[in-house]
């Protein structure tokens, strides 16, 4: 009796994984199948077939001096990664700050957080680059990562994890072992929130990994362009040289870094639930 | 002793400029850093994709060596080329660019933007403002100039008539019909009669309708014969605050309409695959408008059945496409050298502007070696009175000559600076029209709105009677 | 008792310690042009090919002119283009949460299903929409598959039909972001005590009921959190609809969003009424955000207080 309903739902289970698995990694494939045809394949439309011209579209694209692939990848580590550990680390910590201590501006300041999370982000765009022009900051990285400090998405998930699983006893119980409330933060909060901060983690590095507008706007030098930028570059390409097939090989090659991140950090969440048992 | 004359004086430019330098630096008792800073070391060439970057690289006689990673170009007086290369996706070109002329004044001697490229569909934005610089102040004359086409300089020409811009390319457009369609439709596949038959819209309409009674598309979308249009416009979008919509291109609406609903065309847009198939060995439409740029390598690779495959008869429908001057005469696309406003190396850029757009012998080189049609009159008409020249893709039809004798007819003395944002609008606003979205009306309204928001400025929008 | 209230106030400090890089950042890269931003909302604005025009103080015409335009339909296209992406997003996440952290549920694979389901996700979302734009072209893959299974007779425009356009971008988005919500469920559950759904077993519940008695209310703030942040990008939807349609919102503006508008007007420099649709889109998502953080959440203040309560004997018998 007990036996048969699981065994149905596995099944049912099973088909939709099996068809959203499908839908997933179907972008990839022709993705892939895309970067190895040539420019006028592409052009004349679809194909699930792939095509020869894999190493031709990988040689033009590194013997491209306009296009310094490495240094793209370099730059977009550079600024993902510390986007993404700025990110997770001053939100947990905003976070901690609001939902373990007890303060005057404890509320406006929840509040406040929960107005600026809603302000979308091309509103201020222009402004952002006339105060980076004037602080001597364009052309250079940090802009691409310092503002991810104040990162309110970020904050507020943080806030709601706390809520449901972090228990002030365990912030306490630091307390009377006479650790100082920084330590425990790192020592004692830190480790429960891994999970969490995994996840965020991922999606900020994702999001910075993926992003074209501010870096754009800000990077000029070559030297300094984060792969969003060099694709962009080579859509514009000149008549002579516009080559979707190079188009789409960069594209791949943009996606296996982040899909290298993406994997190890996934470890991380899966690993979060052992640390489920301290609970109460 | 014209080229002679020109080869003098490039030298004894670079003499005198060299000449400048040392004595200048002489004057500096602070040796090679605060030479460094001195005006005209640097030159620096602000554009969007690497085309022009290649060009200078190639063509420019001056140029001694090319850094490793082209981030620079160092000339033969030392003089560095800086390339500020930004790609164009999402406007990013152009805000930078305001950006940086908008700071020129205060920016330091080699950070000031010396020369930056512009495309005709904002060109007027710059050339109709106090960024650009006269070509005339620069120290070309109407000589130098004389064998480019006359519509490359009217798109450059700002409002009170000072030309601030010159290019190496000109693109004229044409006609490429299929000779097998021809011969079914016509009976002939020779240019000269297919042109007869196309010569006007009324013609052009007439063929139509025999196309579709055998099967065939005349045209592929919507957009196809815009150009053919939007180029021979009575007077410039906007008049004041007031733009007013040409009634060439309303006749654009009706053509375009009629041939949606009796299904002479593909209902495509521009470089959607369907519309790219509709030019290959599957396709079934009578002809493409193209110009320079498209024929032989757009339309080239669309037409082959395997496109990694030889370039020749039997490979698709290599050999098929036959060009014709069409309707009415057009251009489609092109690139134009402008010098910032404030730049510090006036006789370097003029020089630049000298050597790769008025140099016939550069011009025909380039146009040779790459395919690019270059504007210099003499130069093109050159190859194309070689007997020997033609293109197998196109049956062996010469297609320079064509190219020669439509750039003539090139009227673009009524281009605006509104005339990018205005085209863009009207053919988004009309396809919801061809769909069936909207009716006219709607349309009309989509127009409006979307002019509104493109320019804050324009007050009212008039349609013709 | 004296003692504990002195504790409490020397530990406010590091409330305001450990908030502050968070606020100086904000206030240095955010705030300044914010305050900017809603400044010249009042303010005729723009820029005329290079030539800028204004600031002249205008009061509240730009946003006289914004109600005379019609933001009321792209606030339309808006929530409509929203729902049809979140409301498969947030029943397959949950059903998905739920599956992965079912110890009952015995599925080979679990960890590739669970890495493959975010996937999407990686893949820039100008690139994304390139590859849909190809499968459903008139001639695509899809419009052949459908016509050779003989569900149609002819290619169905898919971009040229009101609800093809805003399917897709439902369907783009939907398929962009479930694996996100179905990691941020899964954390939350995962953070549950493991000793609640033991509870839950002995006691007899079906997995079902599991889920909807304990799963849910122990993941409900998370799950707030994924209601709000995705009426946030739902409102701040941009990148999809944008180069799906090529910032045309086409057919007949009928998948024009909010930002889409917003962008128009910063593409033509128009700071005042950049200025002030922003000004109206922050309002409007303030209000939403905080109807449903203050209704969902409404007895939360008490729950916390129950909890300090328990704390307290603790603490004082550690004290005492």
């Amino acid at each position: 009796m007990d036996k048969k309903p699981s065994h149905a739902r596995t099944v049912i289970a099973y088909i939709v994984l099996i068809l959203l698995t499908f839908l997933c990694l179907f972008f990839f494939y022709i993705l892939i199948v895309n970067a190895t045809r040539s420019h006028p394949q592409i052009q004349k439309g679809f194909s699930f077939i792939p095509g020869h011209s894999l190493m031709k579209n990988l040689r033009s694209v590194l013997n491209d001096a306009n296009i310094p692939v490495m240094s793209g990848i370099k730059n977009s580590l550079i600024v993902s990664s510390l986007s993404a550990i700025l990110a997770t680390y001053f939100s947990a910590l905003t976070a901690y700050g609001l939902y373990a201590y007890d303060f005057k501006l404890k509320k406006p300041a929840f509040v406040f957080i929960m107005l600026i999370l809603v302000m979308p982000t091309q509103v201020s765009a222009m402004g952002f680059i006339n105060l980076i022009t004037k602080m001597g900051m364009l052309n250079t990285l940090y802009p691409l990562f310092l503002p991810s400090i104040a990162a309110p998405a970020v904050f507020y998930f943080m806030y709601s994890y706390m809520q449901s699983s972090l228990p002030l006893e365990l912030v306490e119980a630091a307390r009377i072992d006479g650790s100082s409330e920084f330590h425990t933060f790192n020592r004692v909060v830190i480790p429960i929130m891994k999970p969490a901060l995994a996840v965020q983690a991922i999606f900020a590095f994702v999001t910075s990994w993926n992003n074209y507008f501010i870096p754009a706007l800000v990077i000029s030098d070559n030297s300094k362009k984060t792969l969003p930028i060099l694709i962009a570059a080579l859509r514009s390409a000149d008549f002579l040289k516009f080559d979707m097939g190079k188009v789409y090989m960069l594209i791949t090659i943009a996606i296996v870094p982040i899909i290298i991140v993406y994997i190890a950090l996934s470890k991380y969440i899966v690993a979060g639930v052992a640390l489920g048992g301290v609970k109460e | 002793m014209k080229k002679g004359f020109k080869a003098v004086l490039s030298i004894a430019l670079a003499a005198a400029m060299m000449f400048g330098m040392t004595a200048c630096g002489g004057g500096n008792s602070g040796g090679g850093e605060e030479a460094a800073a001195e005006a005209g070391k640097v030159l620096n060439i602000w554009c969007w994709n690497d085309e022009f970057q290649s060009r200078f690289n190639d063509y420019y006689p001056g140029v001694a060596e090319v850094a490793e990673d082209k981030s620079t170009t160092t000339l033969e007086d030392g003089t560095v080329v800086k390339w500020t290369i930004n790609p164009n996706e999402g406007m990013n070109y152009q805000d930078k660019l305001d950006a940086a002329l908008l700071a020129q004044e205060s920016a330091a001697d080699d950070e000031k933007i010396d020369i930056f490229l512009v495309e005709a569909d904002y060109a007027l934005k710059y050339v109709d403002s106090d960024y650009t610089v006269d070509v005339k102040e620069l120290g070309l004359t109407d000589e130098d100039m004389a064998e480019q086409y006359q519509y490359t300089k009217d798109i450059v020409t700002d409002s009170n008539g000072a030309q601030k811009g010159t290019t190496w390319q000109a693109t004229p457009g044409l006609f490429a019909y299929r000779r097998s369609i021809a011969k079914d439709v016509l009976g002939t596949d020779d240019p000269d009669e297919v042109q007869a038959a196309l010569a006007d819209w009324d013609k052009f309409n007439a063929v139509a309708e025999q196309a579709a009674a055998k099967g065939y598309k005349m045209l592929s979308g919507y957009d196809d014969s815009y150009r053919t249009f939007s180029n021979n416009v009575s007077a410039p979008w906007v008049d004041g605050t007031a733009v007013n919509v040409d009634a060439n291109i309303m006749k654009w609406v009706d053509q375009t309409k009629e041939f949606t609903d009796k299904g002479y065309n593909n209902k495509t847009s521009l470089w959607a695959p369907e519309w790219a198939a509709d030019q290959g060995p599957e396709g079934k439409v009578f002809g493409f408008f193209y110009s320079t740029w498209g024929i032989n390598f757009t339309l080239l690779g669309n037409s082959l059945a395997d496109p990694d495959g030889a370039q020749e008869v039997g490979n698709g429908i290599f050999g098929d496409y036959a060009v014709c001057y069409g309707p009415e005469p057009y251009y489609w696309g092109g690139t134009w050298i402008c010098a910032a406003a404030g730049t510090d190396n006036t006789e370097l850029v003029a020089d630049v502007m000298k050597q790769l757009t008025c140099n016939g012998e550069i011009m025909k080189k380039i146009t040779l070696d790459t395919q690019d049609y270059t504007n210099n009159q003499a130069a093109m008409q050159e190859i194309a009175d070689d007997p020997d020249f033609g293109s197998a893709f196109l049956g062996g039809q010469n297609h320079i000559a064509l190219f020669v004798e439509a750039a003539k007819n090139i009227d673009m003395s009524n281009a605006g600076p509104y005339d990018q944002g205005c085209n863009e609008g009207i053919q988004g606003a009309f396809k919801d029209y061809f769909d069936g979205n909207v009716d006219m009306d709607g349309a009309k309204a989509n127009f409006e709105k979307t002019i509104k928001e493109k320019f804050p400025e324009i007050e009212s929008v008039n349609w013709p009677e | 008792m004296k003692k504990i209230k002195g504790n409490e106030v020397s530990y406010a400090k590091y409330g305001y310690l450990f908030i502050a890089p968070f606020f100086i950042a904000f206030l240095i890269f955010q705030f300044i042009p914010l305050i900017q931003t809603i400044y010249y909302s009042f303010f005729e604005y723009y820029r005329s090919g290079l030539k800028i025009i204004g600031p002249n103080p205008v009061g509240f015409d730009n946003y006289a002119a914004l109600f005379e335009a019609d933001f009321g339909k792209y606030a339309g296209n808006t929530i409509i283009m929203w729902i049809l992406g979140f409301i498969p997003q947030i029943l397959i996440s949950l059903l998905l949460a739920a599956w992965f952290t079912d110890i009952r549920l015995k599925i080979k694979g679990k960890q590739f299903f669970k890495v493959v389901i975010y996937m999407p996700n990686l893949i820039m979302a100008s690139a994304f929409a390139m590859l849909f734009f190809a499968l459903f072209s008139d001639n695509g893959p899809v419009n052949s598959t459908l016509i050779s299974m003989g569900l149609i007779s002819k290619p169905f425009r898919f971009l040229s039909s009101v609800w093809g356009t805003r399917g897709l971008v439902g369907l783009m988005n939907f398929l962009m972001w479930f694996g996100n919500t179905t990691i941020l469920l899964m954390a939350a559950v995962m953070g549950i005590n493991p000793s609640l759904f033991e509870a839950a077993e002995l006691d007899g519940c079906s997995p079902r009921q599991t889920f909807f008695r304990v799963t849910l209310p122990m993941i409900r703030p998370i799950l707030i959190y994924v209601l709000i942040t995705s009426m946030i990008g739902g409102l701040q939807m941009f990148d999809v609809p944008q180069i799906l349609t090529n910032g045309k919102g086409t057919p007949d503006r009928t998948s024009m969003t909010l930002i889409m508008y917003l962008n128009n007007h910063l593409f033509s420099k128009n700071y005042g009424m950049a200025g002030a649709v922003s000004v109206i889109l922050f309002i409007i998502a303030a209000i939403l955000c905080l109807v449903v953080y203050f209704t969902l959440n409404a007895d939360d203040d008490s729950k916390r207080i129950r909890k300090r309560d328990r704390l307290k004997p603790r603490k004082e018998a550690v004290n005492g």
